[in-house]
């Protein structure tokens, strides 16, 4: 269960932010911010690197002491940050996998929208459902 | 089969409902082939992030993307290695319906300017900016040229 995710165009502002609880949402903006620097290193790091496959997954980005941030890269350069309590040992790199999917998926969902326009925040109710679903449950 | 020629018949039916006449139809069907390009381009690559070179997503085109709209691959793919890619269809699906040869020449340029977008839009959202034109000679053979920007 994450605390906050975050999509990311690819010019790098946000298309889409979510965080629990509300009251440190700055913090969680911050963090973000400074975790797309570990992401494009990586992803430049995978371009250097002769792999035939890249992956989209990009794994764990860094570890604070409070919390954890992974990261996630699509075809069209954008970026998924998710960050997770530390606390959660229970979360297991499959499940974060299979939540980035389903992120995918869903953002899939909504380029398809014609009456969405690729750049704009995201507004979409099937989207919020899906991240709310990912989200911890306060109280 | 069923699904390609609703999709033919779709094509068709906005085309002439478009046409006022002009070049403001062209774009404005290119235009919407460039907002399914990007859609597409989301949905398609399923995995990994193997374009390293233009040519992996050229030929990804002229694969999955010809599969999953036309049910087919392009027949031919020539570049000039300098930013110039020809894609070759000698059936074009959408071209098959009118009369071979070249009794409907004038036609064409409507019949092919939403694909012209749809790949344009596609390689738009790989990171790719570049201009797409097509040419007929005999239908239903068309040539689809892509000439990439250099930043």
């Amino acid at each position: 269960m994450a605390v906050c995710i975050a999509v990311i165009a690819k010019e790098n502002y946000p298309l889409y932010i979510r965080s629990i609880p509300a009251e440190h949402e700055l913090k969680f903006h911050y963090t973000v911010h400074t975790s797309l620097d570990v992401v494009d290193e990586k992803v430049s790091a995978m371009g250097k690197a002769l792999v035939d496959q890249r992956e989209l997954y990009l794994g764990l980005l860094y570890p604070t002491e409070d919390y954890k941030v992974y990261g996630y890269v699509t075809n069209s350069k954008v970026k998924f940050v998710m960050v997770v309590d530390s606390s959660n040992t229970a979360l297991r790199d499959n499940e974060i996998r299979s939540m980035f999917r389903k992120l995918h998926n869903s953002y899939t969902d909504v380029m398809c929208n014609p009456f969405y326009n690729p750049g704009d925040r995201i507004h979409s109710r099937a989207f919020d459902n899906m991240v709310t679903s990912m989200m911890v449950q306060v109280c | 089969p069923a699904l390609g020629e609703s999709f033919s018949f779709l094509h068709s039916s906005f085309i002439s409902s478009f046409w006022g006449g002009g070049r403001n139809s062209l774009t404005v069907l290119e235009g919407m082939g460039f907002r399914v390009g990007q859609g597409l381009a989301e949905r398609l690559p399923r995995g990994a992030l193997a374009f390293r070179e233009e040519l992996d997503t050229i030929k990804f085109l002229c694969r999955d993307l010809w599969g999953a709209v036309f049910r087919k691959q392009t027949d031919n793919l020539r570049t000039n290695h300098q930013g110039t890619y020809v894609l070759q269809d000698n059936n074009f699906p959408l071209l098959t319906q009118m009369a071979w040869g070249q009794q409907y020449l004038e036609e064409t340029p409507k019949f092919l300017a939403f694909t012209c977008g749809l790949l344009r839009g596609t390689l738009s959202a790989l990171g790719i900016e570049s201009s797409v034109t097509a040419s007929v000679a005999s239908l239903p053979a068309c040539k689809f040229q892509v000439v990439i920007q250099k930043a």
